[in-house]
């Protein structure tokens, strides 16, 4: 019992940074349509800016986690948006109205320019940070065995759930969120009924990338460090959480990147470390066969 | 139209001339990891070429002729090495001093030994680089077999009656010095509790560490590299255990101390007697710190490697590889790291590993292996 609780924890704080970057991806695939391939590579961006933020704050002297916290936080947020709004202006909005699948080609060319990017600026090097969040909790003991929770652990967790709250209120209830909703429908009807859609698009993609830009600074707190080509794997992975969850809903996105990071831990746990990814991809093959639209997919209508 | 002619043959003296300038060179290659996770060791490697041919041209060159480099990036990825290998190939340089990760140099070397280029590893371990006897491998570093040997016998007599567990990351590299440690382990009477394998760029290790902590494991084996290696301390420590990480020379770099912070403190690994504590190497140290660079890891089997093709293929006459491969197997080779010969695969006669440890302030030196921890 123990071992378990050890391992939902560790599964749990996994499936949170999944499902941060998931929600990017079916936010846009909400509202546009595609998918952001570049998305990956906005949460690496996010991750980098928030490594440079960190150094510039240590090397002036300051010391109060808390608030080196939270300036990385609202600065790695704020630059990591500008690339995401920059990534829609000059990648998908030429291509909105043009045939399907370009939008998807340029996403992959956007892609392969962030990361190109970071590695000519930043070096091909991995990046570490000293642990700057240290310590933790023994919740409970029992023989030999200690239950731990670390400090990290519980803000990779505290900061998902508070994120996702925020979000999904902005979503539900204020005049943004409904315009959003109303693109998501039939954009044409919205922008006749006075909605301006590109705005909204634009907005759609801010907040995509700003939520990446937090899931780039919780995995560089958890594993100490951020490199060039970290987007595409933990990209794929968060894609296939969106999936899951049914792409396009948001509280779905979380449950699906939190159900990635249970049954890669669990099956590690239990079985093999070797074949964790093939157990999460069986899964979803699975659930996809049953629940062709993922956990919480609504049945795509076709627009006429 | 006079004009133009004019310059076309200005364009085409300067042509001619550039194309003899570079005629009077000799191009020789290094080649590993120059980006990508290993891209630490890529470095030692061009570090270490760098100043080779810095010296040697300092010194008159080869055969009287000036020698410069060509830099392969293979990335660690064995289909990247495959191609690099066919590019240095069929620009028909004679030598390259490569690869670094084994699963690079083995597909890579087939290239060369089809396109007739010369390759000597400063770090590849695995057995099978010189194991197929192809005629032109030979590393001027150990073997994971003997590798395997010393980090066995410590394990033995420092951790005896302890749960050991041994994991490997799936590479040419890793899951060869796993299995030979193994081999060394069991052979000697102590069975492993654990023998589990990762992905190579796997981040998050805390499901695996947990396993490790419910089964009380004292000491953990780790054929694999430093990213991950550095990763599996971190969270080791984060879940609040104790246990000792033991690796192989993957570790010998600095890049492993910042990825862990003090809590690389204690973590072992094999690896050759220090390079840059042998008395030959004192100048060729110095030379090295006078530019900034630390030459730690295989940045000195580097230069070694380039010192002896560039010794044999003065006695020889030539840089036809054939010949100069019966040279350097024939001979004997004073080096920056000690004399080499090497037997008829292309190891060399002569290795020692010792094992060493990581202290808290980056930095690591020799342990007796008798004594322990």
């Amino acid at each position: 019992m123990d071992y378990f609780a050890q391992q939902l924890i560790n599964g749990l704080v996994l499936g949170s940074i999944y499902g941060l970057i998931a929600i990017g991806y079916t936010m846009v695939y909400g509202i546009v349509g595609m998918i952001n391939f570049a998305h990956g590579d906005i949460f690496m961006i996010g991750g980098f800016i928030a490594l440079i933020t960190f150094l510039i704050l240590i090397s002036m002297g300051l010391t109060a986690v808390p608030v080196i916290l939270l300036v990385v936080l609202l600065v790695s947020m704020a630059i990591t948006a500008v690339y995401g709004w920059a990534v829609e202006r000059i990648a998908y909005r030429p291509l909105r109205h043009s045939f399907r699948l370009a939008p998807m080609l340029s996403a992959i060319g956007m892609s392969f320019v962030l990361s190109n990017f970071s590695q000519v600026t930043q070096g091909a090097q991995v990046k570490p940070i000293p642990p700057l969040i240290t310590g933790g909790h023994s919740l409970y003991e029992k023989g030999d065995f200690v239950v731990r929770l670390s400090n990290v652990q519980i803000v990779v967790v505290i900061t998902t759930v508070v994120l996702l709250a925020i979000f999904t209120w902005l979503v539900s209830r204020t005049r943004l969120g409904r315009d959003m909703r109303a693109c998501e429908q039939d954009q044409t009807m919205a922008a006749l009924l006075g909605v301006d859609v590109d705005r909204t698009i634009s907005m759609t993609f801010v907040i995509g990338a700003a939520l990446a830009a937090v899931a780039g600074i919780m995995y560089l707190l958890y594993y100490g460090l951020v490199d060039f080509y970290m987007g595409f794997v933990a990209g794929i992975k968060a894609f296939t959480a969106a999936v899951l969850g049914g792409i396009g809903s948001l509280p779905g996105a979380m449950l699906g990147g939190l159900a990635i990071g249970l049954i890669e831990t669990f099956w590690s746990a239990y079985f093999s470390v070797e074949y964790k990814d093939v157990a999460a991809f069986s899964i979803l093959i699975v659930v996809l066969i049953f629940m062709p639209t993922g956990l919480l997919g609504r049945p795509e209508v076709e627009k006429v | 139209m006079k004009s133009l002619k004019l310059i076309g043959l200005a364009v085409g003296a300067s042509l001619a001339l550039a194309t003899s300038a570079f005629a009077q060179d000799i191009t020789i290659a290094v080649a590993g990891p120059m980006t990508g996770g290993e891209s630490a060791f890529g470095r030692q490697l061009k570090n270490g070429a760098d100043q080779a041919i810095a010296d040697l041209n300092a010194a008159g060159g080869v055969l009287g002729k000036k020698l410069a480099l060509f830099v392969g990036d293979d990335a660690c990825d064995p289909k990247q090495a495959r191609s690099v290998a066919e590019k240095i190939a069929s620009q028909g340089i004679p030598f390259v001093a490569g690869h670094y990760c084994s699963s690079s140099s083995i597909p890579a070397s087939e290239a060369y030994a089809d396109g007739n280029v010369l390759e000597i590893t400063p770090a590849s371990t695995n057995p099978l680089f010189t194991e197929r006897k192809l005629w032109n491998v030979a590393r001027v570093c150990g073997r994971d077999d003997q590798q395997g040997l010393v980090a066995a016998d410590y394990i033995a007599k420092n951790f005896k009656g302890k749960n050991v567990a041994i994991l490997n990351d799936k590479t040419t590299y890793g899951k060869g010095l796993a299995d030979e440690t193994k081999k060394a382990l069991n052979k000697v009477g102590f069975t492993e509790k654990m023998f589990e394998s990762y992905n190579k760029g796997d981040k998050d290790f805390t499901a695996i560490v947990s396993r490790m902590k419910r089964d009380n494991i004292d000491l953990v084996y780790v054929g694999g590299y430093h990213q991950e290696s550095g990763l599996i301390v971190r969270q080791m420590r984060d879940q609040g255990m104790k246990t000792v990480l033991m690796a192989g020379d993957a570790l010998a770099d600095k890049e492993f101390a910042s990825i862990t912070g003090p809590a690389g403190a204690g973590t072992l690994f094999t690896f050759g007697p220090d390079p840059r504590k042998k008395a030959t190497a004192k100048a060729i140290v110095d030379r090295f710190k006078a530019k900034g660079v630390d030459p730690e890891g295989y940045t000195l089997y580097t230069y070694a490697a380039m010192q002896v093709w560039a010794q044999a293929v003065a006695k020889a006459g030539t840089t036809d590889p054939m010949k100069v491969m019966k040279v350097i197997k024939a001979g004997a080779w004073d080096t920056v790291i000690g004399k080499m010969e090497f037997d008829e695969k292309g190891d060399i006669k002569q290795i020692d590993y010792v094992v060493y440890k990581w202290d808290d302030k980056g930095g690591y030196a020799e342990v007796d292996p008798g004594k322990g921890t």
